[in-house]
């Protein structure tokens, strides 16, 4: 039996569980080998890389915008009572920047951007694999793995950094709004206090994990559907646990990044 | 006709877990000959042109097109080889997301590298072959079973391949627009003077396409020879089949 017969195999046994999860992760481990092999192979498909990145970012656009928005407005609306108790209303500006730079624009994004794309590629290759088009591609002389799978794991990698920094500003407005319904604060007096409650050590790791995030998005989706078996149920389900799998992977990657970046910075 | 290729399979054998798909096939192909492999559901048809073009290895056995062992060719020389060789899927698998000019560029594109000019033109002769000229803007959800056949076609040809193999080219389609398919495989093949394999369970597409025909069984060549031979065997189960065939079509 091979690998993607191992995974898409239903009523698993618990034993077979085991397999099967260390099979996916021996899978995806060797999927990521190959696409840091392909990647800096030639050619480059600079042209797919650049229309993927397009229809990813206006793909993603609305709802992170909307997300953003909402996050940024609703943590000022939870945070302010608090501030409230301590005669601390003052700090309400930068207490929402630096949760939004630091941690939730960049994980809230990359949950999001994993639940649009992650399954999106997920579905589109499966459904690709189960109609034979990539061993279409693969017949005709075309490296399926360079053209479908590293041209969109390296637009998700490149555009999600994109989409948090536009977030971040979309939050901080939430924010902002939140902040002159209830209290008497000036977009200027709003602007300076962000301004220097935030430095760029803030913005930098909190911005450079979403590499990292975009990349798990991608590569999960992709390997979900380029080993895609059993038809179109096998497509439902490349989809699905794409999502999943992307969204667990952010979290744990958070984790160990923060980690990480607090070893190398312990005054971050 | 010393650039057609031609195909020699060595005792060839595939399997899934315990089920043997294919044993120990031996069998050549020659030069611009058409020939039909025929079987029941499930006893390799697709599997032996799968090995063939590599996209399956094989267990054992080896196959060699133009003098070249491809199980033992690494990525870029089998896909060099892989140029000289075009495949019409039992599906045509179209790329959905590409029109059907794109579909057809794709392979100019990407493999021959062909300037727009030269490639326009060459769109537009091939299909012209298919007699799909008016198709060429639209995309894959908006043909028919039969279009679809055609352009999967014309997407195999368009690079000019040597080799056409062929996984059941008129299943799916009804009799008249199947007839017209069987045809159009003849009419190319002349034109173009390929060697072809075509794997196909219609009768009627094999009387009009096969120089020679085989017939898989149990993982075996069970016959070999043209079809006349093959549909007046006395072999019983032969018999069975080809007259089950024949009441249905």
């Amino acid at each position: 039996m091979n690998l993607p017969q191992i995974i898409n195999r239903k009523n698993l046994t618990v034993k077979e569980k085991f397999y099967n999860f260390f099979a996916t992760i021996s899978g995806l481990t060797i999927f990521n080998m190959e696409f840091f092999k392909q990647v800096f192979i030639p050619p480059y498909e600079i042209g797919e890389i650049k229309k993927h990145m397009s229809e990813l970012g206006v793909k993603t656009f609305p709802i992170v915008s909307i997300t953003g928005f909402i996050i940024g407005l609703v943590l000022s609306l939870q945070s302010l009572p608090v501030l409230e108790r301590f005669g601390a209303t003052d700090f309400l500006p930068a207490t929402v920047a630096l949760s939004v730079v630091r941690e939730l624009g960049p994980v809230i994004t990359a949950l999001i951007f994993a639940g649009r794309v992650s399954s999106g590629i997920g579905a589109e290759l499966g459904s690709m694999r189960v109609t034979e088009q990539i061993d279409a591609m693969e017949v005709s002389g075309v490296n399926p793995f360079k053209y479908l799978v590293v041209t969109r794991v390296f637009a998700t990698t490149m555009i999600l950094p994109i989409l948090t920094v536009y977030v971040i500003f979309i939050a901080l407005f939430g924010g902002f709004l939140a902040v002159i319904i209830s209290q008497n604060m000036t977009l200027e007096y709003f602007k300076n206090s962000v301004v220097s409650a935030v430095e760029f050590g803030d913005f930098i790791p909190g911005v450079a994990k979403t590499f990292v995030f975009g990349y798990l998005a991608g590569i999960v989706g992709a390997y979900k559907g380029f080993t895609t078996e059993g038809g179109t149920e096998g497509v439902g389900k490349a989809s699905t646990t794409s999502v999943v799998l992307a969204s667990l992977l952010i979290l744990i990657f958070d984790m160990v990044l923060v980690k990480i970046t607090l070893w190398l910075w312990p005054t971050y | 006709m010393a650039d057609i290729l031609e195909v020699k399979i060595k005792n060839l054998s595939k399997r899934f877990e315990n089920l043997v798909v294919l044993d120990d096939i031996t069998l050549d192909v020659k030069r611009a000959e058409n020939l039909i492999v025929f079987g029941q559901s499930g006893t390799g048809k697709s599997v032996l042109l799968k090995c063939i073009i590599g996209l399956l290895k094989p267990d054992t056995g080896e196959i060699y097109i133009k003098d070249k062992n491809v199980l033992e060719l690494g990525a870029d020389e089998l896909n060099k080889v892989r140029k000289n060789i075009g495949f019409l899927f039992q599906s045509a698998a179209l790329y959905d997301s590409m029109s059907v000019r794109e579909n057809l560029e794709f392979p100019l594109k990407k493999i021959l590298n062909m300037p727009q000019n030269e490639i326009n033109d060459k769109v537009l002769h091939t299909l012209e072959l298919v007699s799909l000229e008016e198709a060429i803007d639209k995309m894959p959800s908006e043909l028919s079973g039969g279009m679809r056949k055609r352009i999967g076609l014309a997407r195999s040809i368009i690079t000019d391949p040597q080799l056409m193999l062929y996984d059941e080219p008129t299943t799916g389609l009804d009799p008249i627009t199947s007839k017209e398919i069987s045809e159009l495989i003849l009419n190319l093949q002349k034109q173009l003077k390929m060697t072809s394999i075509v794997v196909t369970h219609d009768l009627i597409c094999a009387d009009i396409i096969a120089d020679r025909a085989i017939f898989l069984r149990e993982g075996k060549i069970a016959f070999e020879g043209i079809i006349d031979e093959l549909t007046s065997s006395n072999d019983a189960f032969l018999k069975n089949f080809f007259s089950t065939k024949l009441i249905k079509e």
